[in-house]
């Protein structure tokens, strides 16, 4: 049986399917006479939750950062919430019953609250109180902290999952996990793309699967349960391949990009999504040399709305914690296109009206996301580029259009933060003007495909033209050199983000030539590193 | 007594983190404050109530500090809210 959900977090998982039932704690009501008494126990197992709490937010800073840990931080002042403490205190005294009688029944009264609320977020909230609630009910019952009673690993399945609980599953126990509710923003998702284990939501599992055989495909999010012999093979040699790239993951996580001889290069990842951080993470990017604005516009409606872009910026900034984020603004134009654009189908679209060239033409387009952009570098490290840039001129008309968003941000009274500003160098027009260019942008980013493609007049989507549109040509590494000169020479740093930057084979001559980044999709960013650190330019 | 009104701009609203900061900037004050908005009048320094007003973008908040060290409290917790939500 093959079941289709959504991807939480790649990776392959094969193993004995597990379901976890929420222990609903039985709490019984009993008459208690001392209601000063189970106050006391109240307030000690209060305080007990609290420590457990405290441990969690330690564990989760080191793993997954200060904004996913933040969530054990609120669950500590939930606890200590005089509305909440007062409600339970009234039960004790009022009704003369047992502590955990009124911790269980608090819980389910708040948690009620928040999820009649119209507001997803709000209510999420309701897990949370019967989180906090089952926890201090758990140390009142002398039960352990919950946990994975753990035998042989599988993957887990369940209805749902708390932060507390997926923070506290033994990795060694776990595969995967599977929940059927859950979205790819909740704080589980996000927690268990940055821990590393592969995870699906919204599958529909059948209650009685229980120790069958299954596969995760956390690539495709798909569960397999009970596959033939077939997919059962497939999925051995994928998982091999799988588990090659995460050795050598293991072994050069957290090592530096510097050569033999103390030369350092910036490694970042080039994304696609918003979904892509987790992959970027998990690879150790330094930063994203490439997010490619694109996926807001195309496959919608309409024009993604300030808000939404905001939001999709904000969210890779805060995931990023710090490091840079380098966001192209729309690159877009006939041959990948969005309807309500209303674009004219071209003879030569790759020569034609695409990318910076729609958005000084409708600057509105290109004001708006600047906005977004400049508004999301509140909360992180955000420098924006401009694709396809030809002339000084494009980059003087930009830059008062960047003067202008500013000055409609201070008047409408939104806060923003501050943007390093960089151009693509894809055009040889923007190489040969590389010396001036340098002079107006922080930063450079060559990008080799288009630059190989304009330079060789070679249409990279025509296959009969494979031999021709050749990236290691001469021609496009002079290019590459001159663009790298001028760059330094004018006070830019400069970075490579086409396919080119991610071919080891090139990575010794690209240091050779001092450039000072490297941004590659997140797979590669490791075996660069690799390749970095076996280079010696002194020897 | 002192009051000031806000507007919030985080597209979330007042969600769970900036929720549990608020409190912590409420609480750090002596006097009362009270924040009333979407229907619903709670006490800022209690996180369930300040949660559950679910109050989002673009609705108005009303900061209410009674006693000691009022001014001073509204004055912070402006800055707060302009900075966080």
């Amino acid at each position: 049986m093959r079941l289709q959900g959504k991807s939480v977090f790649g990776g392959i998982a094969m193993g004995k399917l597990a379901v976890y039932e929420k222990k609903e704690r039985t709490v019984k009501r009993e008459k208690r006479e001392d209601a000063d008494a189970e106050m006391q126990r109240f307030y000690e197992a209060k305080e007990e939750a609290k420590r457990q709490l405290g441990v969690l937010y330690e564990k989760a800073l080191k793993e997954v950062g200060e904004a996913n840990a933040a969530i054990f931080d609120v669950h500590q002042m939930m606890l200590d919430d005089q509305d909440y403490e007062e409600s339970i205190e009234h039960i004790i005294r009022e009704q003369k019953v047992n502590a955990e009688y009124a911790v269980a029944q608090t819980g389910d009264n708040f948690s009620e609250i928040f999820a009649a609320m119209d507001d997803d977020y709000m209510r999420m909230r309701a897990a949370d109180v019967k989180d906090i609630s089952d926890r201090v009910i758990a140390v009142l019952q002398g039960g352990k902290d919950k946990g994975f009673a753990g035998g042989e690993p599988v993957i887990l399945l369940a209805e749902d999952l708390a932060p507390s609980e997926t923070v506290q599953l033994d990795k060694e126990k776990v595969l995967s996990f599977v929940t059927k509710f859950g979205s790819t923003n909740s704080h589980t998702a996000i927690l268990a793309r940055t821990m590393n284990i592969p995870a699906l939501i919204g599958i529909d599992f059948p209650k009685d699967c229980e120790g069958a055989f299954g596969i995760v495909d956390g690539f495709e999010g798909a569960l397999y349960i009970d596959p033939d012999e077939e997919t059962i093979a497939l999925y051995e040699k994928k998982k091999q391949k799988e588990e090659e790239r995460r050795a050598l993951l293991q072994e050069l996580k957290g090592k530096e990009n510097v050569t033999k001889d103390g030369t350092r290069v910036e490694l970042f990842a080039n994304i696609g999504s918003v979904a892509d951080v987790g992959a970027a993470l998990q690879n150790d990017a330094g930063g994203i040399g490439l997010f490619r604005s694109e996926f807001l516009y195309i496959g919608a409606e309409d024009y993604p709305s300030e808000e939404q872009q905001f939001q999709a910026y904000r969210t890779v900034a805060q995931n990023m914690a710090g490091k840079k984020v380098v966001i192209r603004t729309l690159d877009i134009g006939a041959d990948k296109k969005a309807d309500y654009f209303g674009l004219d189908p071209e003879e030569n679209p790759a020569l034609g009206f695409r990318a910076i060239r729609i958005c000084l033409q409708r600057p509105q387009i290109l004001k708006t996301q600047l906005r977004a952009i400049f508004r999301a570098a509140c909360y992180g490290n955000i420098s924006v580029m401009y694709p396809m840039i030809t002339s000084l001129r494009e980059v003087e008309r930009i830059k008062e259009i960047v003067e202008e968003v500013k000055e409609e941000l201070l008047k409408d009274g939104l806060p923003f933060g501050e943007v390093e500003q960089g151009i693509m160098i894809e055009t040889p027009a923007a190489v040969f003007m590389s010396a001036e260019l340098a002079k107006e942008v922080d930063f450079f980013s060559i990008g080799t495909n288009d630059l190989t493609q304009y330079l060789l007049a070679c249409d990279r989507q025509n296959p009969n033209l494979a031999d021709v549109c050749d990236p290691y040509h001469p021609a496009v590494l002079r290019a590459i050199e001159m663009t790298v000169k001028n760059a330094h020479a004018g006070g830019a740093w400069v970075g490579i983000c086409g396919e080119l930057g991610g071919d080891v084979r090139m990575t010794e001559t690209f240091l050779r030539m001092g450039v000072d980044e490297l941004s590659v999709s997140p797979p590669r960013i490791l075996e660069v590193r690799d390749a970095i650190r076996r280079i010696d330019l002194k020897g | 007594m002192k009051e000031f009104c806000y507007t919030i701009t985080d597209p979330e609203g007042i969600h769970a983190r900036p929720a549990g900061l608020l409190v912590k900037a409420a609480a750090a004050h002596p006097c009362r404050v009270t924040l009333k908005g979407n229907g619903k009048e709670v006490d800022a320094k209690r996180i369930m109530g300040v949660m559950s007003m679910g109050v989002k973008q673009g609705q108005e908040l009303t900061v209410v500090c009674d006693g000691e060290g009022e001014a001073q409290a509204c004055a912070d917790l402006e800055a707060f809210l302009k900075e966080n939500l």
